[in-house]
Formats: C-alpha cells, sequence, structure tokens
C-alpha cells in the first residue's frame, strides 16, 4: 500500500457520491426518452438535491434520534459500499477491508435502519412501507448472495477483488453459470432499487409504495441525505453487476493512463447499463406486491441453478 | 477453436436448461409456445456446433430437421390450433409456481448426479452436458405433472423429446439417420392426433381442462 493508491482509494471515495446523481439523472432520460416525454436535465437530481438541501428540516413531534440518525447512517452505509467495490482498480486499500458478504451485511444495515425510520414516527404507511422492504430485502439477500457465490465459485475467494482480477485478466472464457447468476442479480437489484417490477420510484399512490411510503415523514436535508442514498445504492449495485459479470478494463496496477482509461470504462458501462435499466422499466409493469416473492424466488432459483450449472459443466478441465 | 466451441456447447446447454425452467413457470400459452420455439432454435444451435466440431455430417441434418421442425412447423401448428381454439389469452391456473420451481431444482440436482457416471463413460466434446439434458426431460416431465389444461401438457410432451433429443446429441453425437426420422415423424403425427383430441375434448366438456377425464360418468 502506498500513497498513490491511498490517493486514488479517495479519489473513488469522492468520485462514488458525485457519480451516483449522474447515473440516476441518466437512467431518468433515457426512460422519459423511451415514453416519449420530454426528457428532465441530465443534472436534474443535483439540481434536487441542492433545493432540498437549503430546505428547513420538519420534524413529527415524536420523531426519536433513531429518525434523525438514520439518514446519516444510510448515507454512510452507501458510500462505504460504493467505495468498498473496486471500480478503478483492484489494488486498493479498502479492498481487503470488506469482502462480498461483508458487502450484503452493509446494505442490510442501512435497510435495518431505514425500516426503523419509517416505522419511528408511527404513521401507518411508514409501517407498511417498513414491513413490505423487509418482505423483499429477506427475501432478496439469499439470492443476492447465491448470485455472488457463483462468481465466487469460479475465482475461489469472496473478495471482490479477486474476483474481478480473475474473471477480468485471465483468458476469456464462456462461463454459463455467470449466464444465470447475471440474471439473477439483474432481478434482485431491481428489486432492491425499488425499480419497476416490483416497486415505482416515481409513484404517488401510498398504498403501492414501498420505498417511498418509508420516507413520505422526511423533509429538507434528511430528505437529501436519503435521495443522495437511494442514488449511491443504485450505482453501487451498478458497480457491482459491472465487477462481478463485466470486468474487463479494470487495471491491476495504477496508473494514469490506467486511471483515465478505467474512468472512462467505467462511464461507458455505467452509461449502457443505466439505458438498458431504463428499458427493462419500460417494458414492464408494476407487480402486484404478492408477486414480488414469486419474482425473488424465481431469482433465487436462477442463482442456485448457476451454482449447479458451475459444479456440472465447468469443473474438472 | 475446439476449445471455444466446446465452451460454445456448454453456454448452449445452459440456455435450453433455463428455457426449461422458464416454461415451467410460465402462466400465458402464448408465451409458452414461444418458449418452446426458442428451445427448438437452441437445440439447432447446439447440434449445428457439434456437428461443425465433429465434422460429422449427419448432424447437420439432424440441426435441420430440428429447425424445420421444431422451430417452424410445430409452433406454426401451434399457433393455428389455439387460435382455432380461442385459447390464445388464457392464463392457467397453476398450483403455486415457487413450489413447482423448487421441486425442479430438486429435479435437476438428482439428474446430475445420475448423469456423473454416464458422462464419464461417454467420449464426446459435449459429455458434460448430459446432465443438463436429464434435467430438461425431468423438467418436461413435472410440466406435464402440473398442468391441467390440454395444450400446455402437449408442449411439455414436445419439450421432453427436445431433452431426449439434446441427450442423444450430447452422449452419442445423436441417433442414427433413419431413428431420427422416425421419431421427427412420430412427433409430428403425434402433434396433428393431439391437436384433433384437443377439440374432441373440448367438444365433451366445454372446456381443455383435462381434469375432466377423470370422471368415468356424469353424477
Amino acid at each position: 500500500m502506498n500513497l498513490t493508491t491511498i490517493l486514488l482509494q479517495f479519489f473513488a471515495l469522492i468520485l462514488a457520491p458525485v457519480l451516483a446523481p449522474l447515473l440516476t439523472g441518466w437512467i431518468n432520460q433515457c426512460r422519459a426518452w423511451l415514453q416519449n416525454r420530454s426528457a428532465p436535465p441530465l443534472l436534474q437530481p443535483y439540481y434536487q438535491l441542492g433545493k432540498l438541501f437549503e430546505k428547513e428540516v420538519v420534524l413529527a413531534h415524536n420523531a426519536s434520534g433513531v429518525f434523525r440518525a438514520a439518514p446519516y447512517f444510510i448515507f454512510a452505509a452507501m458510500v462505504l459500499a460504493a467505495t468498498i467495490i473496486p471500480t478503478l482498480s483492484t489494488d486498493l486499500p479498502f479492498g481487503p477491508a470488506a469482502d462480498a458478504i461483508a458487502l450484503v451485511g452493509i446494505f442490510a444495515l442501512a435497510r435495518v435502519f431505514i425500516a426503523l425510520a419509517g416505522m419511528d414516527v408511527g404513521t401507518s404507511f411508514g409501517t407498511l412501507g417498513a414491513r413490505r422492504e423487509m418482505l423483499v430485502g429477506f427475501l432478496a439477500e439469499p439470492a443476492l448472495l447465491m448470485s455472488i457465490f457463483t462468481a465466487s465459485l469460479i475465482s475461489h475467494s469472496t473478495s471482490l477483488s479477486t474476483i474481478v482480477d480473475t474473471l477480468g485478466h485471465r483468458e476469456f472464457v464462456i462461463y454459463p453459470s455467470l449466464a444465470f447468476a447475471g440474471v439473477a442479480f439483474t432481478m434482485v437489484s431491481l428489486a432492491e432499487n425499488a425499480r419497476i417490477p416490483v416497486d415505482n420510484p416515481t409513484t404517488h399512490l401510498e398504498l403501492t409504495m414501498i420505498h417511498e411510503a418509508m420516507i413520505l415523514e422526511y423533509s429538507g436535508r434528511h430528505l437529501a441525505l436519503i435521495e443522495w442514498a437511494a442514488a449511491l445504492k443504485m450505482y453501487a449495485y451498478s458497480c457491482l453487476g459491472l465487477a462481478l459479470f463485466f470486468p474487463w478494463g479494470v487495471p491491476q496496477d495504477v496508473t494514469l493512463s490506467n486511471l483515465s482509461l478505467a474512468l472512462a470504462g467505467l462511464l461507458f458501462k455505467l452509461a449502457i447499463g443505466g439505458a438498458l435499466l431504463a428499458l427493462i422499466e419500460t417494458l414492464s409493469a408494476k407487480m402486484r406486491i404478492f408477486r414480488a416473492p414469486e419474482f425473488l424466488g424465481t431469482a433465487f432459483m436462477l442463482a442456485v441453478l448457476g451454482m449447479l450449472v458451475h459444479l456440472l459443466l465447468e469443473t474438472g478441465k | 477453436m475446439s476449445h471455444y466451441s466446446g465452451q460454445l456447447i456448454n453456454l448452449l446447454a445452459a440456455v435450453l436448461l433455463l428455457l426449461s425452467f422458464a416454461m415451467l413457470g410460465q402462466r400465458r400459452i402464448l408465451s409458452l409456445i414461444n418458449l418452446f420455439m426458442a428451445q427448438g432454435a437452441v437445440l439447432c444451435a447446439s447440434t449445428a456446433t457439434v456437428a461443425l466440431v465433429t465434422g460429422q455430417k449427419h448432424l447437420y441434418w439432424s440441426a435441420l430437421i430440428t429447425l424445420v421442425l421444431k422451430v417452424l412447423l410445430l409452433p406454426w401448428i401451434l399457433h393455428r390450433l389455439i387460435r382455432r381454439l380461442n385459447v390464445k389469452w388464457d392464463i392457467e391456473t397453476l398450483f403455486n409456481i415457487p413450489t413447482t420451481m423448487l421441486i425442479g431444482i430438486v429435479l435437476v440436482i438428482f439428474s446430475f448426479n445420475l448423469a456423473l457416471p454416464i458422462s464419464e463413460l461417454a467420449g464426446t466434446v459435449s459429455r458434460s452436458t448430459v446432465g443438463i439434458a436429464m434435467a430438461s426431460v425431468m423438467l418436461s416431465f413435472l410440466m406435464m405433472i402440473t398442468r391441467s389444461k390440454a395444450v400446455p401438457q402437449v408442449i411439455g410432451f414436445l419439450a421432453m423429446e427436445n431433452g431426449l433429443f439434446f441427450a442423444a446429441t450430447s452422449a452419442t453425437y445423436g441417433m442414427p439417420m433413419v431413428v431420427e426420422l422416425g421419431i421427427a415423424l412420430d412427433v409430428l403425427v403425434g402433434m396433428v392426433i393431439l391437436g384433433v383430441f384437443f377439440f374432441q375434448i373440448r367438444e365433451q366438456f366445454d372446456s381443455l381442462d383435462i381434469r375432466h377425464l377423470e370422471q368415468l360418468k356424469e353424477d
């Protein structure tokens, strides 16, 4: 670990919160184009965050400390998650600090806090949202872990840096199991990021909300932090997907040319991924909430199939 | 070259398994037929790949038969049938799809284990896909068992034939031409006869639900 890698880690730490709203803006723009609406400006999420930070916070009378502290915890957890994932280089100081399982744990921590905050004020919608979020979460988590494990089985490690190193820098091999895991991961990330088949991020109907219902009571800078954290979560999941399934272009050693190439590659891959996400959201309709377990059960099944296919086809060669 | 084509065969086998699962969980009859068509296309591609790698001329013919029969002719007949029967937008009520899927996973594990000794004996490039072929036969069986309407059952039967065909290709580079032609003709004739059956069943019971067939006489 030398000074360059530490500086690079700081750069990644700053890059994640800066890039995350841009990704959200890009997805919104693509979605508007696909749905034949006039698109909001690309920088709209930044304006929104700025506006929210300027507004004053209105708290419910019975809001406790948990309600006020939760946005900071959630935001911190998401920044940490986004920096653990190797996006610019596999040789970063944070890399060995936490592996994929710890990463899933960090996501779970943020989920616990947002659910607690949803229930804290005691409105019925907040409780409803929190319960639904926990339902989706407890079904999505095993599927997420299984799809990560498929990649771990191939590279014999749960450390994300090692996975990216193995998959991205070895001779190119077609892994059918990774295709299964990739589909499962896509389904999980749609559910986890409150995207359309499971939840609608732009809904105004409280009865169908999951994520939005929990944060109805938030305002001002708290709401800004939570919105920012949601954008970061989207960014973290996209980067995790890229790291597991499209790891090409992430350099091992750090030089300036390598770094700019990696950054350009990351932006390119995120742009493609965001456009695909917008396409999926445009093509599918929101499911009933009771279909969500079926959706996530299918994701879990695909991830398990991925592992089985790996054991059958890709071992002993 | 043969290194990559081996991987390509594996990938196609995995897609075949994925499609089998998708058929197992599909509620709409129209989508079921489209999935069956996709399965036929994958089967055709994998047979052609095996033919390309091994240089077995008759496998090209098998691929061609698959293409004509399972990608073009049978889906066309099925589309025509469901249009004539007016069940195009039917949604079948299955019992609990996640449970069916979990049983499916158990079946996959079972057939993978079953196929391990077989694939060790076989000396073909595609020997490791025997397990997948077996699994897709099993899954089609499961689909026939869990469905209650006649059309999905027939599609399950046809998908099972797909699985058997894939098993033959991966274990022994396909069956002799005469056998293959015979099976193709059987499937085609079977389809035509079952098509007639659909109309008979519906005329008798006003529905394609084959649970009506379990009653011997009217109460």
